[in-house]
């Protein structure tokens, strides 16, 4: 079922306007990334999507039944739970040979029973990653959370997210402020104009997979995109004059 | 973890650096006694041999039995309680306006009016006895809890949402963690305090008991008896102390660095 969402005003209790008429659609297994300067509201509208803020106005349209995942910006594991009590909590068939498989997948195999603190940051996050696949969601939301990683830590989760993305094939929405990172990984790009939000560009991107950040693809679409949007990144499409 | 590392001999000059302290203070009262010579400051022996002899005969045990029972159902009520309530006063603004005066009301009312009260209203019961403690010590906990629960990280409550948890998990292994510091020192603080309430319940209104005893050792002058008593009960407070609750702390506080 395809994910739509149609919000037409989103207010904080300030009274400011958060998110105006923003609305798109995206089919089953489609990675779609979320491009927008700070403040935008990017993070508001995976709330507003995942059901963590219900007070907006507009229609959501979720796929049918299953649970959703949720990566946010830093890894939220419970810290007083091990490795593998953190991914039970939300699947209770993650044990034994079933959990042991996954976390080799994400290169933890032997961290089961260490505490979050004892991993570091990188770790962290792919145990947040596998919890967020675990649960086998139709829905996968994901807020920058590679942010705050230095980038080889951060190429190789990437490599694991789109592993474990094309075995279970579910939509992701990827909010990120790295327009390299969004054209590496997504099939489609929507960029945010600043705050109240609205879709500024909705960019398809066609090149083939694998593309790594710094592959030259990337980079080449990058510069030509900037080239005829030099603002795109603080949400405006005027062309270059 | 920094359990299972500790060498034996490092956990032996724990022990030791806890025990020597106690030693210390036990022969500096025997040098003060022998000089003092008075019957108002009797010797630790003394004192230790008196205690022997109403192990013996069965006394000691019976009402430290009474007591101790009396201290567990009034803690445990009031944990259970005083939890309760400062959760529900640190999450909702509107019980906490509420209650806030009740709070201070029953933290500032002497034990002592509390109880005499409860045994007028009630009766030189059982029940009154431990009403009056519950009262006394349940503001104590809600208080601290209240703390606790202002102080939730919502940001791990939104994972438990989103993952859609049921709510005992919710409850029992995302929020209740948080809180545990809080309950240990609640623990701690309520033990000691109840103690002291239920001895004084004990010598107003009840004919069994180590506040009982104490009060009718304090009528016929008897110091050895009451210091006897005394130690017994400290003692037993440092086993509680060694084999429950610091075991309990180190377990749920594994996660630590």
């Amino acid at each position: 079922m395809t994910l739509s969402v149609s919000i037409q005003s989103k207010q904080f209790a300030n009274g400011s306007c958060a998110i105006r008429d923003l609305s798109f659609t995206a089919r089953p297994g489609e990675f779609v990334a979320i491009v927008g300067p700070s403040g935008a509201g990017k993070t508001t509208l995976l709330k507003i999507i995942s059901g963590l803020d219900t007070a907006f106005e507009g229609q959501l349209q979720l796929p049918a039944a299953g649970k959703i995942g949720f990566m946010f910006q830093e890894p939220r594991l419970m810290p007083w739970l091990t490795v593998a009590q953190n991914l039970s909590l939300v699947d209770k068939t993650a044990s034994g040979a079933r959990l042991t498989q996954c976390l080799a997948q994400v290169g933890l195999k032997d961290c089961a029973d260490l505490f979050p603190n004892q991993l570091s940051g990188g770790m962290q996050r792919r145990v947040a990653l596998l919890r967020a696949f675990l649960v086998a969601p139709q829905l996968l939301l994901m807020d920058a959370p590679f942010q705050s990683l230095d980038a080889p830590t951060a190429d190789q989760l990437r490599a694991h997210l789109l592993e474990l993305w094309q075995g279970s094939q579910p939509t992701v929405l990827f909010v990120t402020h790295n327009l390299q990172e969004a054209l590496a990984l997504a099939d489609r790009v929507l960029f945010l104009s600043p705050g109240p939000s609205r879709i500024a560009l909705d960019l398809p991107l066609d090149l083939p997979r694998p593309r790594g950040v710094d592959s030259p693809a990337v980079q080449a679409l990058a510069q030509q995109l900037l080239q005829r949007y030099p603002d795109l990144l603080k949400g405006s499409v005027q062309p270059a004059a | 973890m920094s359990e299972e590392l500790k060498s034996p001999r490092e956990a032996q000059s724990g022990l030791w650096s806890r025990v020597w302290p106690l030693l210390a203070l036990t022969l500096l009262w025997q040098v003060v006694a022998m000089q003092a010579h008075s019957r108002v400051l009797p010797t630790p022996l003394a004192v230790f041999e008196v205690l022997l002899r109403e192990i013996s005969s069965g006394d000691l045990l019976f009402h430290l039995g009474q007591t101790v029972t009396r201290v567990a159902i009034s803690f445990c009520l009031a944990m259970v309680l005083g939890v309760g309530l400062g959760i529900l006063m640190g999450r909702s603004r509107r019980a906490d306006s509420v209650l806030d005066s009740f709070l201070i009301l029953g933290l500032n009312v002497p034990a002592l009016v509390t109880t005499i009260l409860c045994y007028i209203w009630f009766g030189l019961s059982e029940t009154a006895a431990i009403l009056a403690v519950v009262v006394n010590k349940i503001p104590m906990v809600a208080i601290n809890l209240r703390e606790g629960a202002r102080a939730i990280d919502a940001q791990l409550m939104e994972v438990a949402q989103v993952y859609r948890l049921p709510r005992s998990e919710r409850f029992f292994k995302v929020y209740l963690p948080q809180l545990y510091p809080y309950l240990f020192s609640s623990a701690r603080n309520g033990l000691a305090l109840i103690w002291k309430i239920v001895l004084v319940v004990e010598l107003l209104g009840r004919s069994d008991g180590v506040g009982f005893q104490i009060g009718s050792f304090f009528h016929f002058f008897d110091i050895t008896s009451i210091l006897a008593y005394t130690l017994a009960f400290s003692a037993l407070i440092f086993l509680l102390e060694a084999l429950l609750l610091r075991p309990l702390e180190n377990r749920l506080n594994r996660w630590r660095p």
